[in-house]
């Protein structure tokens, strides 16, 4: 619409009044409306302003990390020595970093499935769980179901970490306490986050308690979205709950579950703070060790800055291939294909 | 949701109601519904019933049953979670801390946006292009060189550095979202308020900020979650200055191993989760039309 000229175009605008020189005519076609000074800093504040706080405190530091991670920097002397590669061999063939990363993996194979099929799967019992004769329509009171779902997302994730913390808990918890009152003494005392072998689903139990209700909105709103006469349609060609759900429901809400998937995949590669509120030592036998836990730890405890920044350069690139990976395996299944309405 | 379809004059008519026949399979799917998401309902809210309930009882009383009621209902743990562990200024240091960086992170996102989306000119795709980039790295990776730059700039473990810091974080998904809504309005309306005689800062202020108020106001809630359950920022850059809620509780649960007063942890848990949970009721018809349009592209 309006084009933004540079400063210099403005000095040949005071130059061309002072001198009624003719201008060539290309420009006079190009500089519809002059540069005023409400122009000018209009855009110095709309577009400066923010871009300065941005990059300072978000891209800068981005790039600084990936210098840091070629270096022995501890942070707190002036030496810093370019040792190259180093610290990313270093970090792969440390056992415990190798050991939060397949934590990791665990999570981002897991976490983002469990997650989109209950909360899909709690979506379709709200909307479309209704009568199958007359007016498609959802559950009786099922905006209730929908609200109270929700509650967790509103919750601090260091809250919910504390309070599950807390039902965990070995002779106080909420949890045992079910459990052995329906006659399972076998759970009297178990440390559902003190076994290695529980501390892992527990934890993701957590982030999926977490999480669920956000997505189950998300979904709820993408469906309602699709018009009825489709779900009709399928109906009146004798299609079943089931199979309008695989067929109609999914195909029509995909990018919605995609974003949900990438999203959940992030947070899996990050987990922090679930983790550090948990079981802030990793866990039994690190059972719940993360990398961002290994990272925090070696740069604010060990003071070890450029290894900290290597596996911060780790953790960028592991959810630069998740992200990337998801966006192909939606395309080579056929996601490209315009199914939008 | 619920349409009367057999109202009495209907009935007087001898109108025959096209109410749909439940049949027997509705009613088996209707009640397999309502069980499952009864029991789901019921896993999202015992814990916070039992934390609520918990946050009123001694530890002894914890520690002798989960489930009895506490013996008095008193607020004796609240006044210990609120005063002695801190969790009263840190609760004021976040409102103070979330409401300024909520306030400029909205306006010059909006600004940004409104920038980006309504103006061509060299190098606004590439702009665009680096604010997504910021959506998709992860916070961590920022967070040493972060400490640094606070540090020089002698607005390391201050709240306005944090103010600075969140508004920097929030402002990509501000931008981003703010984008496609400020794209989506009409162009006409600029080019009546330019004929009018407004100038571009009269146009965005009184023109195009009302009109984006619905998109403004899903992005506030989303910026407002996201800012008050932050945990690695204030952890990383604000481990010695006045502490944040999220960090305050981190804390107070971190001594629990030395002091063992579980319920006034669960009195601070309550206190962090009950003011937010309100709001949400209350704003909640809001949100729930919003959320569809913020993560979808």
């Amino acid at each position: 619409m309006t084009s933004v000229k540079t400063q210099q175009s403005r000095n040949d605008d005071g130059l061309a009044a002072v001198v009624p020189a003719p201008a060539p005519p290309q420009v006079i076609k190009r500089r519809r409306k002059p540069l005023t000074w409400d122009k000018v800093s209009f855009f110095a504040v709309f577009l400066g302003l923010p871009l300065a706080i941005y990059l300072l405190f978000v891209i800068w530091p981005f790039i600084q990390a990936f210098g840091y991670s070629l270096t022995d920097w501890s942070g707190f002397s002036p030496n810093q020595n370019f040792i190259g590669l180093e610290n990313y061999v270093k970090i792969f063939t440390d056992d415990i970093f190798m050991k939060a990363m397949s934590n990791n993996i665990v999570l981002v194979i897991f976490l983002p499935i469990i997650t989109i099929i209950l909360s899909l799967v709690l979506a379709s019992l709200v909307t479309v769980g209704g009568s199958s004769k007359g007016q498609i329509k959802g559950l009786r009171n099922s905006s209730f179901y929908r609200v109270v779902s929700f509650f967790p997302y509103t919750i601090p994730a260091v809250a919910i970490g504390i309070m599950w913390g807390q039902i965990y808990d070995p002779s106080g918890g909420l949890l045992n306490g079910i459990l052995t009152g329906m006659g399972l003494d076998q759970f009297k005392d178990f440390a559902w986050l003190g076994d290695k072998n529980t501390a892992m689903i527990a934890t993701m139990f957590v982030i999926v308690w977490g999480f669920v209700g956000f997505y189950m909105v998300l979904f709820v709103a993408g469906i309602k979205g699709i018009p009825a006469e489709l779900f009709e349609a399928a109906r009146i060609d004798g299609a079943g709950r089931f199979r309008t759900a695989m067929s109609i429901t999914i195909p029509l809400i995909r990018d919605n579950i995609q974003t949900a998937y990438i999203y959940m995949g992030i947070l899996a590669l990050d987990a922090f703070v679930y983790m550090a509120a948990l079981n802030s030592g990793g866990g039994p036998d690190n059972s719940t060790l993360v990398m961002a836990q290994q990272l925090f730890f070696t740069a604010f405890s060990k003071g070890q800055f450029g290894l900290a920044s290597a596996m911060g350069v780790v953790l960028a690139v592991a959810t630069l291939i998740f992200s990337g990976l998801a966006f192909l395996v939606n395309r080579l299944t056929g996601g490209d294909k315009d199914v939008s309405l | 949701m619920s349409t009367k379809v057999s109202t009495p004059e209907m009935k007087s008519l001898h109108f025959q109601p096209r109410t749909p026949a439940t049949t027997k399979g509705d009613k088996v799917v209707g009640a397999v519904s309502h069980t499952a998401l009864t029991i789901w309902t019921l896993i999202v809210i015992l814990p916070l019933l039992w934390t609520f309930m918990s946050s009123f009882k001694t530890s002894s009383e914890i520690f002798a049953s989960p489930f009895a009621l506490p013996g008095e209902w008193k607020l004796d743990n609240y006044v210990k979670a609120w005063s002695d562990a801190g969790i009263g200024s840190a609760f004021l240091n976040s409102i103070v801390v979330v409401a300024a960086a909520l306030v400029i992170v909205m306006v010059l996102g909006a600004m940004c946006a409104y920038v980006l989306a309504r103006y061509t000119f060299r190098g606004s795709r590439a702009i665009y292009y680096l604010m997504l980039a910021g959506l998709t790295f992860p916070i961590f990776l920022a967070m040493v060189p972060l400490f640094f730059v606070l540090k020089n700039m002698g607005l390391l473990n201050t709240l306005p550095g944090l103010i600075l810091v969140y508004v920097g974080f929030a402002l990509p998904f501000t931008v981003f979202f703010l984008f496609s809504f400020f794209k989506s309005l009409p162009h006409e309306i600029t080019e009546a308020a330019a004929l009018d005689g407004a100038g571009e800062w009269r146009t965005f202020f009184q023109v195009m900020l009302p009109m984006a108020k619905p998109g403004l106001a899903s992005v506030a809630i989303f910026n407002f979650l996201g800012l008050w359950n932050q945990f690695l920022i204030p952890v990383s850059i604000n481990a010695a200055g006045p502490r944040v809620l999220s960090q305050e509780l981190a804390a107070f649960a971190g001594q629990m191993g030395y002091a063992v007063d579980y319920g006034a942890l669960f009195a601070a848990v309550s206190v962090t989760v009950i003011p937010v949970l309100i709001v949400y009721v209350i704003f909640q018809r809001q949100l729930q039309g919003s959320v569809s349009q913020g993560t979808s592209k």
